[in-house]
């Protein structure tokens, strides 16, 4: 990392592991796994269920549920402090303060029986100097921030007055209401239709750039990754296993599995396309973090796949200015097919 | 298409549901779940139907299938008018008419093997018992991708594409003619949703069933429909073929709807909300063109009279009164 970039450095995550220990036995949900934002920038977490995308969130933000789970190796640092080192309270200081977080279903994180001016009035008076009356008029103020109508009124309501789109908006306008350094976002629209989906990304984004938070959000969907993110790490059981800039990994895909997904994927308006082509499949399903196995977890499903994948990790390397995958047949993966 | 007879036709079909408060229990309003929606699907045809989250797009599978009564409106299924049969005649067209659900998980009995799921309608109609019905089940195995050796594992033994595997094998099972197709792959991962999309499409071509295809995915939609009706409040706002409603959307909701689908093309332009505001309540719907509080065209007249389905063009149709014959929809989205 050059100098100028680690002073913009906001989250650096370095060889994070977590661990679940299960009836089935112990397994890696998130395996080896570094990266970095940078402020004000946005990078996109992909990969499909259960590939370890949400953990990850959790593991950052100290929040993996302890039974079954830990984070056993790795390091996190925000703003320079590490924040796998820190007590219970210094945490509690940080979170919501300097790193917020908001969740795919607003309704679980938001209080129920709690007006939704004064859950924003608490999560400000926690972390700043604040009479009630200027947390509440700060609390009015976020609420038309994130564009929800007649925000005086609304802030007297209660979560389950208002519909989803506004929840989503609620929570947003609670997650940076003391302007925290970094924002994760896990599945923020995957809940919502696509009209309000495209109101909350475009805030979001909106939010970011007059604040300068850095972004991590985690999606499936690729649409969202092409219209949001700077860059994308792309996760397969449990480990990165590419990295890009979201330019050159829609245009170069380098490891098999991000190619399978990107021609899994129908065009998103086929006019001319005749109506009953097939489209391309990714074969086999995804393994279980249980039972991996040895080498190269896109093996059983690979078409490229060799002897040598079956038996060991492909290492993650660079293949070109800030991209790397962990492929061993990466060097032959030229221009995306 | 040959057969000019439509496999199914639906008309003017609404469905409410009462709102009931107070301890009592009393009526307090009117879900306005389905308000007058009328469409037809041809034989080999698949119609796609999208619409935001609660327009109504389950309760007309629902009603379809008569898993729900509507409250009036016509269901013709092959020219028979279904609406008013009883449980017993209804029978013989429960067997044509099936539908796969979006939760694969929730649809399939835990503690029945994969190929008794698959065998049951088989027995409870009396098509096939014992060995038969087991050849028959091993035959529809292998149509939707399963080994036939995999009939006695438990569904928590399959993945969530092969279970909605199942679930589709069990529909085949009677031969129906038309398959409900509720939010089917939504539920899957995007890797996998593509290898059931394909079976789909692989099965129309064999069989020349028609599929009545819901899901709020524009993109699915669109690669798996001949032509798509698009849903708001409980009403169809536009229909059309495929190609021509995705190349010239006329209603100003399905505009909104096609800019607000994010593309995959990271050059392509920003997401930029076409539409501010929140979907209405069906409680409530709003007076004259239900979109109009959303709706950056609203005139006065939009806010009194409601417009009606019409032409627009070869087999399309639109509710706008920007469409109303006079002129073209604005074409500068
Ligand atoms: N509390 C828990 N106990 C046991 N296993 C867990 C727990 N939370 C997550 N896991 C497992 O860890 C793995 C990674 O889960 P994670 O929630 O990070 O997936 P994800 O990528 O966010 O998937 P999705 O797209 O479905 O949200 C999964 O195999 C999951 O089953
Ligand atoms: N049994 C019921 N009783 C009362 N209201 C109902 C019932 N079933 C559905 N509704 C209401 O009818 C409306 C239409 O619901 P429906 O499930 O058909 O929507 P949908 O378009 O399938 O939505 P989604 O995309 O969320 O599945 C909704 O407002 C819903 O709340
Ligand atoms: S390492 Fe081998 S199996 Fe894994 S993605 Fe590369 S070619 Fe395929
Ligand atoms: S009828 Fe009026 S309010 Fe409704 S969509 Fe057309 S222009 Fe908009
Ligand atoms: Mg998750
Ligand atoms: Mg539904």
């Amino acid at each position: 990392m050059t100098e100028a970039k680690a002073a913009d450095t906001v989250l650096d995550v370095k060889n994070l592991q977590t661990v679940f220990f299960t009836n089935s036995g112990l397994f890696r949900a998130v395996d080896d796994v570094s990266f970095s934002v940078r402020r004000g920038e946005t990078l996109a977490i992909v990969g499909e269920s259960g590939c370890g995308k949400s953990v990850t969130a959790l593991s950052v933000m100290r929040l993996v549920p302890d039974p079954p789970g830990r984070v056993v190796g790795g390091s996190v640092t925000l703003e320079g402090k590490d924040l796998l080192s820190l007590d219970e309270a210094e945490m509690r200081n940080i979170c919501g303060n300097r790193i917020s977080m908001i969740f795919q279903e607003p309704m679980t994180s938001l209080n129920p029986v709690m007006r939704i001016g004064d859950q924003i009035t608490e999560v400000l008076r926690l972390h700043q100097e604040m009479t009630a009356k200027e947390a509440w008029a700060k609390a009015v103020e976020m609420l038309r921030l994130v564009r929800i109508p007649e925000p005086q009124r609304r802030a007297h309501e209660y979560p389950h007055q208002l519909s989803g789109g506004m929840r989503q908006r609620a929570m947003i306008a609670m997650a940076l209401a003391c302007r925290p350094a970094l924002l994760i976002a896990d599945e923020p629209t995957t809940a919502l239709d696509v009209t309000i989906q495209a109101q909350i990304l475009a805030l979001i984004v909106d939010l970011q750039k007059t604040l300068g938070t850095g972004l991590i959000l985690i999606t499936h969907d690729l649409g969202v990754v092409a219209q949001t993110a700077q860059r994308v790490i792309v996760m397969y059981a449990g480990k990165k296993v590419e990295e890009a800039t979201v330019e050159d990994l829609f245009e170069n895909p380098k490891h098999p599995y991000t190619r399978g997904l990107m021609a899994s994927m129908p065009a998103v308006i086929s006019f001319g396309a005749k109506t009953d082509a097939r489209l391309n499949e990714i074969p086999g399903m995804v393994p279980s973090l249980t039972n991996l196995p040895p080498g190269c977890a896109f093996a059983p499903r690979c078409s490229l796949a060799m002897d040598r994948c079956r038996a060991e990790y492909p290492p993650l390397q660079e293949t070109g200015a800030d991209h790397f995958a962990a492929c061993w047949r990466v060097a032959e993966m030229g221009a995306a097919p | 298409m040959t057969d000019q007879r439509p496999l199914l036709e639906v008309t003017d079909l609404v469905k409410h549901y009462a709102v009931r408060g107070g301890i009592l229990r009393r009526r307090v309003g009117t879900v306005h779940a389905v308000d007058g929606v009328s469409f037809s699907v041809g034989k080999g045809e698949t119609l796609g139907l999208v619409g935001e989250s609660g327009c109504g797009k389950s309760t007309v599978a629902r009603s379809v299938l008569r898993l729900v009564e509507p409250s009036s409106g016509a269901i013709k299924l092959n020219g028979t008018d279904i609406t008013g049969l009883s449980k017993a005649d209804m029978r013989p067209h429960r067997r044509s008419m099936q539908i796969v659900f979006q939760d694969p998980f929730a649809s399939l009995n835990p503690r029945m093997t994969a190929g008794d799921i698959v065998g049951e309608p088989l027995g409870v109609h009396g098509i096939a018992t014992g060995r038969a019905q087991q050849d028959r089940v091993a035959e529809l195995f292998a149509q939707v991708g399963l080994r036939p050796d995999q009939m006695k594992n438990y569904p928590h033994q399959f993945s969530g594409g092969q279970r909605q595997r199942i679930c589709i094998a069990r529909a085949l099972s009677l031969g129906p003619s038309l398959i409900v197709c509720d939010e089917p792959v939504s539920a899957l991962d995007v890797s996998i949703q593509a290898q059931v999309i394909n079976l789909l499409i692989d099965l129309q071509r064999k069989n020349d069933f028609s599929y009545l295809f819901i899901a709020h995915d524009l993109a699915v939609v669109a690669h798996i429909s001949h032509r798509v009706a698009v849903m708001y409040l409980g009403r169809i706002v536009e229909i059309a073929d495929k190609s021509e409603l995705f190349a010239n959307p006329r209603h100003p909701y399905t505009q909104a709807l096609l800019a607000s689908v994010p593309v995959a093309d990271p050059k392509a332009k920003r997401l930029a909300p076409m539409i501010d505001g929140d979907v209405p309540s069906p409680i409530n719907p709003p007076s004259g063109c239900a979109f109009h509080t959303r709706c950056r065209y609203a005139m006065d007249r939009c806010k009194v009279e409601r417009p009606a389905l019409v032409a627009a063009g070869e087999g399309h149709q639109v509710a706008c009164w920007l469409n109303d014959g006079t002129g073209r929809a604005p074409e500068d989205l």
